[in-house]
């Protein structure tokens, strides 16, 4: 996947977690937090999301780069660049 | 002995989803006409079935949000709070929340949820560490109250009672007594349910020999009747919100009655077969509270379920405290929603509340040949009766394990 795929595939999982939210002018560059109402349970939802569908692993101690979308993509990159686009 | 206004508790509001109706004047109307809310249902491995199904609106309280994270419970306890604040005519913002007490009755909690987690991590080879995280804030047994509690911004206490299907009844007698014991001033208490959404609880009743089936849905759920074949499972809330009548008064609340008796107590019998000696003395120990006899009543609610054993068992008790006449009616309210589990002993009481204003009791349908062993003088079949004036309703309701509660409610 690319970061442009990446970023999709995480607004993808935030649309499911926020449902009320407006995500179609997210902040690359503000925290998810700050932008979004989103508490320590969907922050979580979103690990967990990227484990079920990606099969992505997530070690706890990396969850301070899952702060803003582009220091996730920047994260994700290259441990999803050989799994395929759904 | 006479009770001070401060100690005679009365309900001035009522909140509820029905398979038949969404709120209470909706749900009488269903009741007067006949209207069952029973449809053919769909639920995992166990297939088609029938059951009693909510169409209440879970966004009009809530945002998807909360919706995708708590519970069906919680949704109906939430919708069935927020209906009853506002049936109350309490001036809701200024209410002092951390006076404000939960207390709702549940059959059983955290099934749904659990059977959901693990048929989603089948997907996954059973591998644990796709179980997601919310699971136990969902399966806690506080779960529905809890959720009306964050919903509302209520600071007082809250919990669940667990109580089979004397639940409904149990919240209600949980509401007076903390009012009493001036534990909190506006009690919101009743049951919910939403059951229908375990495939466990139809399989078991069907593994016990006692699930329902009928080619047409609306006729399947049929206490008393001779061709009853079992328990319609339904899901449903219903909760009221309590006062001190002195308080009630000083805001010149409209009210639905006084819950002037109780009762609960314990066959200590079986797991599953009631015990029609100690129901008998539930209903008495509650008329002796309220200081009522038996013809004072004017409707009995029956528990029935329409299993061929439970149905008859409770016949037993009522004949034992009426005594084979009189003037009492009695009626069924589970023949036209199935049975709601917790929610259905304060369901079927708020169906009959009306009763006071309309002076009608509501039949028991779908009974077209009463089983010789639950004939009731005073049963109500099939159409409505006109009773005049109605001063006293009483509402049976029982569980597994041999849980009996009795209410007894009174127009004031």
């Amino acid at each position: 996947m690319t970061g442009a795929e990446i970023r999709e595939a995480v607004v993808d999982i935030l649309s499911d977690i926020a449902p009320d939210e407006d995500l179609s002018n997210l902040d690359e560059e503000v925290a998810f937090r700050d932008q979004l109402e989103l508490d320590s349970m969907d922050f979580l939802d979103i690990v967990m999301e990227l484990r079920k569908r990606y099969r992505v692993q997530i070690p706890e101690e990396d969850y301070p780069e899952l702060i803003s979308m582009r220091s996730t993509v920047k994260y994700l990159e290259p441990r999803m660049q050989d799994i395929p686009k759904k | 002995m006479e009770q001070s206004d401060h100690q005679r508790i009365v309900i001035t509001g009522i909140g509820l989803t029905a398979p038949n109706g969404n709120g209470l004047a909706e749900f009488r109307e269903s009741l007067l006409a006949g209207r069952s809310g029973v449809t053919e249902y769909e639920v995992r491995y166990f297939g088609p079935t029938v059951a009693g199904v909510c169409r209440f609106d879970e966004f009009r309280y809530q945002r998807r949000k909360e919706v995708r994270r708590g519970t069906r419970a919680g949704s109906v306890a939430i919708y069935c709070a927020r209906e009853a604040v506002d049936d109350s005519g309490i001036d809701w913002e200024n209410v002092d929340r951390s006076r404000v007490g939960v207390y709702i009755g549940v059959t059983e909690h955290g099934n749904v949820e659990t059977e959901n987690e693990i048929y989603s991590i089948k997907a996954y080879d059973y591998d644990t560490q796709f179980w997601s995280h919310h699971h136990n804030p969902r399966t806690v047994a506080n779960n529905p109250a809890g959720e009306v509690t964050l919903n509302m911004g209520i600071t007082g206490p809250h919990y669940t009672l667990g109580a089979a299907c004397a639940a409904g009844n149990a919240g209600l007698i949980q509401g007076v007594q903390m009012l009493r014991l001036g534990e909190c001033d506006f009690a919101l208490c009743g049951g919910v349910s939403e059951s229908i959404h375990t495939f466990g609880i139809f399989a078991s009743f069907h593994s016990q020999g006692a699930l329902a089936r009928h080619d047409d849905p609306t006729k399947a759920s049929r206490p008393f009747d001779a061709d009853r074949n079992g328990i319609v499972v339904a899901e449903g809330g219903c909760l009221m919100t309590l006062e001190r009548l002195s308080d009630a008064r000083a805001r010149d609340a409209r009210t639905y009655g006084e819950i002037v008796g109780y009762a609960m107590n314990s066959d200590a019998h079986d797991f599953v077969v009631p015990d029609p000696v100690r129901q008998a003395e539930c209903i008495e120990r509650a008329l002796a509270r309220s200081g009522l006899g038996p013809d004072d009543v004017d409707i009995v609610n029956t528990h029935a379920t329409g299993t061929s054993t439970g149905d008859v068992q409770e016949c037993l008790a009522l004949r034992r405290v009426w005594n084979g006449g009189g003037r009492t009616l009695f009626n069924n309210t589970k023949s036209y929603i199935g049975h709601a589990m917790g929610a259905a002993g304060a369901l079927e009481l708020a169906g009959n509340l009306p009763a006071f204003a309309d002076g009608v009791c509501h039949p028991t349908i779908n009974l077209d040949r009463t089983d010789p062993e639950c004939e009731l003088p005073g049963l109500v079949a099939n159409e409505p009766r006109a009773m005049g004036r109605v001063n006293v309703i009483l509402n049976n309701s029982f569980g597994m394990l041999g849980i009996n509660s009795v209410v007894i409610v009174k127009r004031i």
